[in-house]
C-alpha cells in the first residue's frame, strides 16, 4: 500500500461516509436507515486503519478502537432490530412517518 | 502504478458503486445485499493494509452477524418484492445538499493537510501483538475496555430479548 496515498483513503472513507450521510437523511424506512448508520460505521473504521498504518505505525489504537466500534456495531444492531420488530408489531408499518405515537 | 494500488481502486470502485446501490435502490432486500458487497469490499481494503485480523473481524461480524440480521428482519417486516415508497422531493434534495456540502468540505481539508508519519520503528500487526495488547493490564493495555464491552454485549442480549418478547394479552 505504500503507492497509494493516504489521502486517496481518506477520500475514500469519506465519500462512503457521506453516502450513508443521505441514506439517513433521505430514507423514511428504518431498517434502510440502520444499513446508512451501518455504511457510516464501516467508513470510520477504515479512517481509524489506515490513520494507524500511514501515520503511526509503530501503535495498535487505531486496531482497537476499530475492534471496539465492530462490537458496539453488533450490539447496536441487535437492539435496534428488537425495537423495528416490536414497532411492527404494534403499527404494522416500520416507516417512520407512520409510528408518530411518541411525538410531541 | 503498482499491482496493490490498481486493486485499491479497483477496490474502491467496487465499494462506492455498492454503498451508493445501498442509499438509492428502492428494493429494501436488494439494498441488503449490496450493502453485503460492499462490506465485503472493505475487509480487502484492510487486507491490502496488511490487517489481517481486521478483515477477518469484519467479515465475521458484518458479514456473517449484522447483514444476516438485517435480512432476517426484513423478512419479518416485508412482503417479499415489495418497492419502498417513493421519497418527498424536498426531503431529497436537503439531504443531497447536506451531504454534498459535507463531501466537498472533508476532501478539501484531506487534500489540502499534509499528513506527516512518525519515524519510529514500525510494529507488527499480528494477531499475537494486537492478542497482547488487548489484554494486558499494565498501561497501554486494554483489558479494562474489553471487559466493559463484554459486559455491553450481554446487555444488549438480553435487552434486545426482553424488547423483542411477546407479551401475552390478559
Amino acid at each position: 500500500m505504500e503507492h497509494v496515498p493516504l489521502a486517496h483513503v481518506l477520500i475514500l472513507s469519506t465519500i462512503l461516509f457521506f453516502l450513508g450521510i443521505y441514506g439517513f437523511f433521505s430514507r423514511r424506512n428504518l431498517i434502510t436507515m440502520l444499513m446508512s448508520i451501518e455504511l457510516i460505521l464501516n467508513s470510520v473504521n477504515i479512517n481509524f486503519v489506515a490513520f494507524n498504518k500511514y501515520v503511526y505505525p509503530h501503535q495498535l489504537e487505531g486496531v482497537f478502537f476499530t475492534l471496539f466500534i465492530i462490537t458496539i456495531a453488533a450490539a447496536e444492531v441487535s437492539i435496534s432490530i428488537a425495537i423495528i420488530i416490536n414497532l411492527y408489531r404494534r403499527f404494522n408499518t416500520i416507516d417512520i412517518e407512520d409510528t408518530k405515537n411518541m411525538k410531541f | 502504478m503498482s499491482v496493490e494500488a490498481i486493486i485499491f481502486y479497483i477496490l474502491a470502485a467496487l465499494i462506492i458503486t455498492f454503498g451508493v446501490l445501498t442509499v438509492f435502490t428502492r428494493k429494501i432486500f436488494r439494498a441488503a445485499v449490496f450493502l453485503l458487497f460492499s462490506l465485503i469490499g472493505i475487509a480487502g481494503v484492510y487486507i491490502l493494509m496488511d490487517m489481517q485480523f481486521v478483515a477477518a473481524l469484519q467479515i465475521v461480524v458484518y458479514v456473517g452477524g449484522i447483514v444476516v440480521l438485517i435480512i432476517f428482519s426484513i423478512f419479518l417486516t416485508h412482503s417479499s418484492g415489495e418497492r419502498l415508497a417513493p421519497q418527498k422531493l424536498s426531503r431529497i434534495i436537503r439531504a443531497g445538499i447536506l451531504s454534498a456540502i459535507g463531501m466537498l468540505f472533508s476532501v478539501w481539508i484531506i487534500t489540502h493537510h499534509l499528513f506527516l508519519p512518525v519515524t519510529a520503528p514500525p510494529i507488527e500487526h499480528s494477531v499475537q501483538n494486537i492478542g497482547l495488547q488487548l489484554l494486558s493490564y499494565t498501561s497501554y493495555g486494554y483489558v479494562f475496555p474489553f471487559e466493559v464491552v463484554s459486559v455491553l454485549l450481554l446487555a444488549a442480549l438480553v435487552g434486545s430479548i426482553v424488547i423483542a418478547m411477546k407479551i401475552k394479552k390478559q
